[in-house]
């Protein structure tokens, strides 16, 4: 039984695909509904309201950060942008996990990055926002280098995020499932896992269609069903797999929901005097790495209407004047590389709904005030007239541009006050050496109950520093071949 | 206008919710003076459906949170949020946003958040700014 369709549960499904040859049954449970290509219109509200956990709106309990994550047939690999990058080998060493080994979680991404044809995109298909990235960064004094995506047949639609409309990106949903399900596994949509007992048996409740709903109905009748299983993959991401656990009660180790990381993100724009390609082509081409010098990572990006209006600090004129320049904006997307802390973790409340406790550490804010002022540099050095950042008044002019320590600062960056967001949500059942400090060992295996597995990034023990579905792949690979080895001792 | 409005946040003081909505509309995002009616439905539509979706706790926390803002001036200026003119009502919404404490800063950002949602949120404000996104991508621009 595998429990989730991403990055995790996508490369499980395909992995475990051949012992269906051999009789064994194995079934997918996805939550989300499964999208016809012709439901990805790339409306905004729309798009986000169907793929999108609370429309990408889901709070962290103070409040202070929206986390999004997607519910769909492909998991949040329907909604990422493609960018597909190996662990840093420095983070994997300080992860310091027995078992986990740099030089084999590259093998496993290397053959997923051939399996998603993942390579850099060809200049001409390169947007200006792109290109004044490549520029201001160069001329700025910052080692700019290009992302590989997993794209085939792209038409620069700048979609990614409300799921592609051209069906290009190579997300699980393109790739294994499908061949997982060519192979005989059994996927089913719209089936929630409500608990998994300790006899193995998963309560599950399959929804109905709403009318007008985007999405196919369930393979199942709508209704509760008690499924009996022999191995059990939970790959539900981090929030999903996390809250699962919490709720089914199991006796799992004491650390299940700790280690919550989720690189807390700030997009931050600026006003070119003219106006620029930015809402067409790849949003997501170059990336400047600074996580393990400053803690931070600025990467291009390009949202939509609502996402950037929300995403400025202030209101009133200013805010609809920066609003009125968008086919002028250049847009640069902040990810703080946090660190685990005791207090930032999944919970469950009474209902056994996810409550995530996320504080940003003053550690976190500094990568935030470092980033945004690098960013800033970036813009200008690319020509921008006037950059809006967290400062006071928000909007920064180009002859500010040599005072920006003064003008970006800490103080400014106050939780309430600015649109923190993250989409790289990280830890809840870390792996590590026993169950006194970690959920699972190496390979996935839940401390105490062999039967069941974690494949997602709830394993990672702490932050990945760089986008992370490349590194889940490779982790639920190992988890695969796990189960292929133990597989007739745990069917007894 | 905004009758949806009233069943979905339960304003629970006398003042009808559309006139502070409505005041805090045009003072976040001001061309929303110029909207119709038609295209002040679809707003509401849209902000309706948000708090709809989102737990009762959260519905009843807003409800409360805007019954504060329009009723709290009347301590500083004499009157009303949605009395105020449109300099005060800035100057007002800007305290919030900068407060010292988290809390109302939180409820600011959550409504600024829904009247953001409900005016960008529309099609026809995402062309009115140049946004052209289209699934067919470069082909359409060439």
């Amino acid at each position: 039984m595998v429990i989730g369709s991403g990055a995790g549960g996508g490369t499980v499904a395909q992995e475990l695909a051949p012992l269906v040859r051999d009789g064994v049954r194995v079934l997918v449970l996805e939550k989300g509904p499964r999208f016809a290509d012709d439901d990805f219109t790339g409306r905004e509200l729309e798009m986000a309201d169907a793929l999108y956990q609370d429309g990408g709106a889901f709070l962290t309990r103070d409040g202070t950060m929206t986390l999004a994550f997607a519910s769909a047939y492909g998991g949040s690999t329907v909604v990422y942008t493609g960018t597909s990058l190996t662990a840093p080998a420095r983070v994997i060493r300080a992860w310091d996990v027995p078992g986990i080994d740099h030089a084999d979680l590259q093998a496993r991404s290397a053959k997923y990055t051939e399996q998603n044809n993942v390579h850099l995109l060809d200049e001409t298909l390169i947007n200006d926002n792109n290109r004044l990235f490549v520029v201001g960064g160069r001329n700025a004094g910052y080692y700019v280098e290009q992302f590989p995506v997993n794209v085939k047949g792209c038409r620069g639609s700048s979609l990614c995020n409300l799921g592609c409309p051209n069906q290009a990106k190579q997300g699980t949903n393109r790739v294994q499932l499908p061949r997982a399900e060519r192979a005989g596994v059994e996927v089913v949509t719209r089936a929630e896992v409500q608990r998994i007992t300790s006899d193995r048996t998963l309560d599950v409740r399959v929804s109905e269609r709403s009318p007008g709903a985007k999405g196919a109905p369930s393979e199942w009748a709508p209704g509760d069903y008690r499924v009996q299983a022999h191995i059990v993959v939970v790959a539900g991401g981090a929030i999903g797999t996390t809250s699962l656990l919490l709720r089914s009660a199991l006796p799992a180790p004491r650390s299940l929901g700790h280690g919550f990381t989720c690189h807390p993100a700030l997009i931050l724009v600026a006003e070119h005097p003219g106006p620029i390609t930015n809402d067409v082509g790849h949003p997501k081409s170059y990336f400047v790495d600074h996580a393990e010098s400053e803690r931070f990572v600025l990467e291009t990006c390009m949202y939509f209407p609502f996402v950037t209006a929300k995403s400025l600090t202030g209101f009133g004129a200013t805010h609809s004047e920066i609003m009125r320049a968008f086919p002028r904006l250049q847009m640069i997307l902040l990810l703080a590389c946090d660190h685990a802390t005791p207090d930032n973790r999944i919970a469950v409340d009474r209902a056994g709904r996810p409550v995530v406790h996320y504080r940003v550490t003053p550690q976190t804010v500094d990568g935030l005030v470092r980033g945004t002022r690098a960013a800033a540099r970036i813009f200008f050095a690319a020509g921008a007239r006037r950059v809006h950042a967290p400062a006071d008044p928000p909007l920064i002019e180009a002859s500010d541009a040599g005072r920006l320590d003064e003008r970006i600062t800490a103080r400014h960056f106050r939780p309430g006050s600015l649109a923190v967001s993250a989409a790289h949500l990280m830890g809840g059942c870390g792996m590590g050496r026993g169950a006194a400090d970690s959920v699972t060992d190496s390979w996935g295996v839940v401390h105490g109950l062999p039967w069941l597995r974690v494949a997602d990034a709830s394993l990672f023990p702490d932050s990945l520093e760089i986008n992370p579905y490349l590194t889940i792949m490779a982790l639920a690979d190992r988890v695969a071949e796990a189960v292929r080895r133990d597989v007739a001792a745990l069917l007894g | 206008m905004f009758a949806r409005l009233r069943v979905a946040v339960r304003f629970p003081l006398m003042t009808p919710a559309h006139a502070v909505l409505c005041a805090i509309a045009t003072t976040v995002v001001p061309e929303a003076t110029g909207l119709d009616a038609t295209q002040w439905d679809e707003v509401e539509r849209i902000i309706a459906r948000a708090i709809a979706a989102r737990a009762p706790g959260l519905r009843r926390s807003l409800a409360l949170y805007l019954a504060l803002l329009e009723w709290l001036p009347l301590l500083r200026y004499g009157r009303r949020f949605s009395k105020l003119d449109a300099e005060r009502r800035t100057r007002w919404l800007a305290r919030l946003q900068d407060a010292p404490v988290l809390l109302v800063r939180r409820g600011f950002w959550g409504v600024r958040t829904l009247i953001l949602m409900g005016y960008y949120g529309r099609p026809d404000a995402a062309a009115a700014i140049g946004y052209r996104a289209a699934a067919r991508g470069w082909e359409a621009r060439r």
